[in-house]
């Protein structure tokens, strides 16, 4: 077994060569410094099984960041027969400084030019044939992306590790980077030739709109909008059809098969198990949707854009324009999001930016209020319900860090590439819905089907009427009556606290209805008012156990995580409180 | 000794070279890796509204540092 390790600067495209070498599916994405982990797969390279290592990215290898850490370690422990050194041929000018400083530690280097397809556009030559003479190893340019000379690239990478030799890096004898930038200005002069002016791209004349002064943050926001109204309208349809769809089983199939199983058995599997499945389930294509149109924005190089919009908002509440984005990231999952947090090297900064992700509306919470809003609010009102709440979201969260600014200060260096817009592969696109998709369902078999049949016992035993469900419910009332949230629901926001998957779930089963049925019940049960407070407080008293679990996990600290959940839960019951009581007094 | 102009000083699309780096050696060393080296030449593309950053350009590379740090870095407009 061989095994090599892919290196390079952020964003020079490793995890789009990882894939595309291995058929993986490793996270790929238009921002620096995203993949936070070493993901490994295997190949079969000619005749020899390969081990492959996608590092993260480095910008020279005296680095002290967390993730410069790792690929470090990585490369000083682990025997390797090649370093793959992935540079974008558009940046040679301050990337190839990286080839020598490395080949100078006597690294088995192959490197590979990628982008090839920009720098081609650009009219930018490489000889390559006199680059890899200089630098003693063998350079090919490849476009990653598009595939274009992979072949020859692995023919070539098989026969040379053919007679390879495993091997560890030895830092010992390691060089400043800065001490190779002469070499490196004479090996550009020599073998690159560039155009003298570069003529403005699709980039420039895009950025001219995106970053413009006034019309960047309504273009922001009407793009959010957009997302969030494409996901609805593309989604609820597909939700009603396999809401139906599973509708149809149960009472064609489920129903007559369990009308001689034992009264407790057929309750609890058919109204409690499959009910709450079903209203999960349906939850599949809005996650498939949201994920895919996630990856669509995160490949085209708008987040590097958002950051540059909102850092000088960001500065004033002392975190930097990659804490707004980590947030937009938490839209999706705060769990990644939180890792995310990793590219940032001060640990006080850090600790400010996992402090407010756990704000922002993931897209657990967003089932939960699609559906509410479905429920209770006309369709012209529902999207602006959910924009609302998207915006207490982003409030709230930037309302912390300013509160807590002066107790996390910071002097994290902040210079963060642009990098050229880049059009979505449509590979990467679905990997990521049906990935994230996948996870959910996952999640659902075990997890929230767990957690919905302990709700189904809760809430039958020992009888309906004076059920378990109901004594936690009177126990916690004094605290939630006040902000309008019932018996019903409190039962379900306990269960929100292990993951926001269950809340629903846990709901049809409470009240004995599912899908369409359940969102009647509610509507004749609840008002908007309540209906509203519900979701304030549900958006922040808590994310999920994971969540948790990770702040808890990246911070190193038992107190920052309990100071972090205490201070979400006081939010939370303050917001719905003054949003309840105000509304109740204003006469809704 | 001249005084010299800094990067904050620029106006837009106006070509410089980069003098020297008066920055923290952290900040300093992510920089350099972006390319941002005495004696390269670098211009300001755009200043982000609410006092945001600049976005800059060196070679091929485009990216974005803030206010307080393009006053520490000196440079030499160039008349072309
Ligand atoms: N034009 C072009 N874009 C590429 C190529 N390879 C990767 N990309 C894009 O470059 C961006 C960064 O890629 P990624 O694999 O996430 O880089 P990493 O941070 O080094 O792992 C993504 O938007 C990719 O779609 C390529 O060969 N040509």
């Amino acid at each position: 077994m061989k095994k090599i390790a892919l290196v390079g600067m952020p964003n020079t495209g490793k995890s789009t060569l990882f894939n595309r070498l291995t058929g993986g599916t490793a996270r790929v994405a238009n921002w620096p410094g995203l993949t936070v982990d070493i993901t490994t797969g295997k190949i079969l390279l000619g005749s020899f099984m390969v081990h492959v290592a996608d590092l993260p990215g480095i910008y020279d290898l005296e680095g002290g960041a967390e993730d410069e850490r790792l690929a470090h370690a990585f490369l000083a422990e682990t025997d390797l027969d090649a370093v793959v050194l992935v540079l974008n041929a558009m940046q040679l000018d301050r990337q190839l400084a990286l080839a020598l400083q490395l080949k100078a530690l006597g690294v088995s280097l192959v490197v590979l030019l990628n982008m090839a397809d920009e720098a081609r556009a650009a009219g930018i030559r490489i000889d390559l044939e006199g680059l890899s003479a200089e630098l003693a190893c063998p350079v090919y340019a490849v476009c990653a992306k598009h595939g274009e000379g992979m072949p020859e690239f692995n023919k070539r990478l098989a026969a040379y590790l053919r007679d390879s030799r495993p091997h560890r890096v030895d830092f010992s004898g390691l060089t400043a980077n800065a001490d190779w930038h002469a070499a490196e200005a004479d090996l550009f002069a020599r073998f690159v030739s560039r155009p003298p002016t570069l003529p403005a791209g699709p980039t420039e004349k895009l950025d001219r709109w995106v970053l413009h002064p006034l019309a960047g943050l309504p273009i922001f926001i009407v793009m959010m909008f957009c997302l969030f109204q494409l996901t609805y309208a593309i989604g609820s349809p597909l939700q009603d059809g396999l809401e139906y769809l599973l509708g149809t089983v149960k009472s064609a199939v489920l129903a007559p098969l369990a009308q001689n199983w034992p009264g407790f058995l057929s309750g609890f599997l058919v109204d409690g198990v499959f009910d709450g499945v079903t209203t999960v389930l349906t939850f599949a294509p809005i996650i498939f949707l949201f994920f895919s149109l996630m990856a669509v924005i995160e490949d085209s190089g708008y987040f590097s854009r958002a950051a540059f919009m909102m850092d000088g908002l960001m500065s004033r509440i002392g975190l930097d324009g990659r804490g707004f984005v980590m947030l937009m990231m938490g839209f999706g999952c705060n769990v990644p999001a939180l890792m995310g947090t990793r590219v940032i090297r001060d640990y006080k900064a850090r600790l400010l930016t996992m402090l407010i992700i756990p704000f922002s509306l993931c897209s657990a919470r967003l089932q939960i209020f699609l559906f509410l809003s479905g429920a209770l609010f006309s369709p012209t009102r529902a999207p602006w319900v959910l924009l609302s709440l998207y915006l207490a979201s982003i409030a709230i969260a930037m309302g912390s860090a300013l509160v807590f600014r002066k107790h996390f200060p910071s002097r994290e260096p902040f210079a963060l590439e642009l990098p050229p817009y880049r059009l979505p592969v449509a590979g990467h696109v679905w990997n990521r819905g049906w990935g994230e998709t996948r996870e959910f369902l996952k999640l659902a078999s075990t997890m929230i089907v767990t957690g919905v049949a302990l709700v189904w016992v809760l809430t039958h035993y020992p009888s309906e009427q004076a059920s378990l469900a109901g004594i936690i419910a009177d126990f916690f009332q004094p605290v939630l009556s006040p902000i309008g949230i019932q018996a019903e629901l409190s039962i379900a926001l306990l269960f929100g606290f292990v993951a926001k998957e269950i809340v629903l779930g846990a709901l049809s089963v409470i009240v004995g209805h599912e899908g369409a049925d359940l969102a009647t019940h509610l509507a004749n049960t609840l008002d908007g008012v309540s209906a509203y407070s519900f979701m304030l407080f549900t958006l922040i008293y808590i994310p999920c156990v994971s969540a948790i679990a990770t702040v808890r996990k990246e911070s190193k600290s038992l107190t920052f995580t309990s100071f972090s959940v205490l201070w979400s839960l006081s939010v939370a019951w303050v917001v719905s409180f003054v949003f309840y009581q105000g509304a109740r007094a204003l006469g809704f | 000794m001249k005084c010299m102009p800094t990067l904050a000083d620029l106006s837009l699309h106006q070509l410089a070279r980069i003098c020297n780096l008066r920055v923290n050696a952290e900040l300093g060393q992510r920089l350099v890796a972006l390319g941002l080296r005495p004696d390269r030449e670098i211009m300001v593309i755009r200043r982000g509204w609410f006092a945001g950053p600049l976005q800059v350009r060196v070679g091929a590379t485009e990216f974005m540092l803030r206010h307080d740090a393009a006053h520490l870095i000196d440079v030499e407009i160039l008349h072309s």
